[in-house]
């Protein structure tokens, strides 16, 4: 107990740090159950292909792997830039492959809610498979793509150090570091965006009208197959810039990283409310925080634990979350 | 919608759809000619079939039952010990599909986290009929009781049926009301959060329950712990271990036939078509689906039972969720809602790896593509059940109906 409010501030911290990056994958899953009432099983593997992709980037541009000093900060903030960009249009572009490949023709079928559930499955096994397997073993080691992915299964690769770890400032007794404010400030203004996107714009009115009615809103003119697909796109990228910022903070990643966090950002987006955008920010923020307060209460092992006992208790007693569930019926 | 629904023609199983194609022809055919014979001609066919499971072991056809890792035949072990050993696999895990098949293809719930039951079934022989458990330990000393006391492993047998259907219930009683989606991913963290327990009940990180990662050894068999003046069930051969769980198989196969054709499976099937439905026609959804999962759970956990008794260890790494996705695999490539054609699902998905080991790397990546090419192109399974099959087709109608 004296642990536990001696580093409260400490702790605040790194649960918000953390939460941002559970936040932004929850948006793709929030964002997809809104509109097609379908939990896309499947984003947690775009998240991991997110990773990866920013790995064979930063090999491409050149950044020493297994050095503890970064480059100077300008350069690195390129570097991180040019890999936020890469990584989301691969993520966003796998987003979009997998619901041309699998959701869209069991939509035209009108398949079974649980089918849908388990295509994705074997579309997660095979993404898992593809980076931590074939990849090693066909193309990694012929020189083909750079040989970033190491070993063949089980195995974890370490990111570059873009930015070199330095506290920042003091607050509340807690201690900031610049890799923090880095994925928050990016989080904060991916999150803004999409609000502002959703709320703001022709795309984001007809994101809404669909969600809120598919039919009235095909009767309305727009065109529902393209509305499913720009959700696929900004979905998975918001992974691929959270796989950067986790690559920032963590430092680390494996092919079966995104079967926990991909877990626990559903929990994030059921906690807030699925469907809703704000929800998913919020339970985002506060998972994280209820994650690394118990852990600092119980040990270090039973950190992966919490999540799921969250989401239990939130669908046993509120399952529509703590904002309700509606991407169309709320203002966000 | 409705007016679709409506207008769907009234269909009785008696009436099967209008076959197309040669082979499914053939096929019918053959089932009419099946159905028409005589109740003892049937009885015969059915007994001759079972009689084939018990002489699998000595089947020796070369290229089929001759796995590659096999040493040369000998003596009386007619196939090769590994064939035997493999035919072991296969029947705990057509155990599993059987189990599962009761929560998916019966019930409908998709049940991701089926390895959790599994893994308790495993657990409860681990914890209570080992010597090296840490829960043995405690209650020797406790009670003052000599070092090799522990629960013999016939009682261990409801045990772990009860354990397993207590599991099955505490998950299913706050998740069962959810929508089916939301149950999925619950029962996936569930079979996560047996895994960590299993992990973390080691006597650093919580109490010492389960040794943690060094996991338990000297599991019991039928004939108490392993040692060598096991004369049967032994750690080298496998195929008494083959005949028991077979056995188990086919009674276990039994009883959840009855149980489809009694008044729970006809409810396990309208609950399946249509919920809301069946509630109005008074089925009480959530208690019957509350069954399917203790059942299914008291399956899975039997076969977790039998592998941790032939291994005669177990640690937390076998329960892994890539495990729990390959059962969800072999009930849909066999086809939900079919027990045989799950039992078949769960034999191709256990015989093919180990037929083809040099192969055996791609073995996920086969589970994948199949798993999405299956609910693709052919969402009711290799084998469906033909209740099932119409299913899909009448979805598949409505949604042209629509368009």
């Amino acid at each position: 107990m004296y642990d536990f409010f001696n580093n409260l501030g400490q702790n605040t911290v790194d649960g918000l740090t953390r939460g941002a990056i559970y936040a932004l994958i929850a948006l793709g899953y929030t964002l997809v159950y809104g509109v097609l009432k379908l939990i896309n099983f499947a984003h947690s593997e775009v998240f991991m292909t997110g990773t990866y992709a920013a790995l064979v980037t930063y090999t491409l541009l050149g950044v020493p792997f297994g050095s503890l000093v970064g480059p100077e900060l300008p350069t690195a903030l390129l570097y991180l830039l040019v890999a936020l960009v890469v990584s989301a249009v691969v993520s966003g572009g796998l987003a979009l492959g997998i619901e041309r490949v699998a959701y869209r023709p069991l939509r035209r079928k009108n398949a079974p809610p649980l089918i849908f559930l388990i295509t994705a499955i074997g579309f997660s096994l095979l993404l898992i498979e593809i980076m931590g397997f074939l990849i090693p073993r066909f193309l990694g080691s012929q020189g083909i793509l750079p040989n970033v992915f190491g070993r063949e299964r089980p195995n974890t690769l370490g990111f570059p150090t873009l930015i070199t770890r330095s506290d920042a400032f003091e607050f509340l007794g807690a201690t900031v570091t610049n890799r923090q404010i880095v994925v928050i400030v990016a989080a904060v203004i991916m999150m803004i965006g999409l609000d502002l996107f959703i709320n703001r714009t022709r795309y984001g009115r007809g994101v809404r009208a669909v969600a809120q009615n598919p039919e009235t809103a095909a009767l309305m003119g727009i065109n529902q197959d393209r509305v499913i697909m720009l959700i696929f796109v900004i979905g998975g990228a918001l992974a691929g810039v959270a796989a950067v910022l986790w690559g920032v903070y963590i430092g680390n990643t494996h092919p079966n990283v995104g079967f926990i966090l991909g877990l626990k950002a559903f929990t994030a987006a059921v906690l807030g409310g699925i469907g809703n955008i704000r929800g998913a920010l919020l339970g985002g923020f506060l998972l994280g925080l209820v994650e690394i307060y118990a852990t600092q209460l119980t040990s270090y092992p039973w950190q992966d634990i919490f999540g799921f006992m969250v989401l239990i208790v939130v669908l046993m007693f509120r399952p529509t979350g703590i904002l309700g569930e509606s991407l169309g019926k709320a203002r966000a | 919608m409705s007016e679709t629904v409506a207008e769907r023609p009234v269909e009785t199983p008696s009436a099967p759809t209008p076959p197309t194609g040669r082979a499914r022809q053939a096929l019918n055919a053959m089932g009419e000619r099946w159905r028409a014979q005589p109740k003892w001609v049937r009885w015969l066919f059915g007994a001759a079939g079972i009689g084939f499971l018990y002489y699998l072991p000595y089947l020796g056809i070369p290229g089929l039952t001759y796995l590659r890792t096999d040493p040369p035949p000998m003596g009386h072990v007619e196939g090769g010990t590994n064939w035997s050993a493999t035919l072991f696999t296969i029947s705990i895990y057509v155990l599993v599909a059987v189990g599962l098949n009761v929560v998916i293809g019966l019930a409908g719930l998709l049940d991701l986290g089926y390895i959790g039951f599994f893994a308790i079934g495993a657990y409860s022989v681990a914890i209570f009929g080992s010597t090296n458990s840490p829960v043995v330990q405690a209650i020797q000393h406790r009670f003052g009781l000599s070092e090799t006391w522990a629960v013999t492993w016939a009682l261990c047998i409801p045990i772990a049926l009860v354990l397993t259907m207590i599991s099955g219930v505490i998950l299913g009683w706050p998740t069962l009301r959810l929508r089916g989606d939301y149950l999925a991913i619950v029962t996936l963290g569930f079979g996560e959060i047996i895994r960590i327990l299993a992990r973390n009940l080691d006597g650093r990180s919580g109490p010492d329950i389960t040794n943690g990662t060094s996991g338990i050894l000297q599991i019991p068999g039928p004939q108490g712990p392993p040692s060598p003046n096991n004369t049967i069930f032994g750690l080298i051969d496998p195929t008494p271990w083959y005949f028991l769980a077979i056995t188990i198989v086919l009674v276990m196969m039994f009883f959840v036939r009855r149980l489809e054709h009694s008044r729970v499976g006809r409810a396990w099937l309208a609950i399946r078509e249509d919920e809301d439905a069946a509630g109005i026609m008074g089925v009480p959804g959530f208690k019957f689906k509350l069954w399917a999962f203790a059942i299914g759970a008291a399956l899975g956990g039997l076969s977790g039972f039998l592998f941790a008794s032939r291994y005669a260890y177990i640690d937390p790494s076998q329960f892994d969720v890539t495990r729990s996705i390959t059962f969800v695999a072999m009930v849909v490539i066999g086809g939900a809602g079919n027990m045989y054609g799950v039992a078949a699902g769960a034999a191709l998905l256990f015989y093919l790896p180990e037929r083809f080991r040099e192969f055996n790397d791609y073995r996920l990546v086969v589970f994948a593509l199949a798993l999405i090419l299956i609910t693709i192109f052919r969402p009711q399974g290799l084998i469906p059940s033909k209740r099932r099959a119409r299913e899909f087709k009448d979805r598949a109608e409505e949604a042209h109906a629509d368009a």
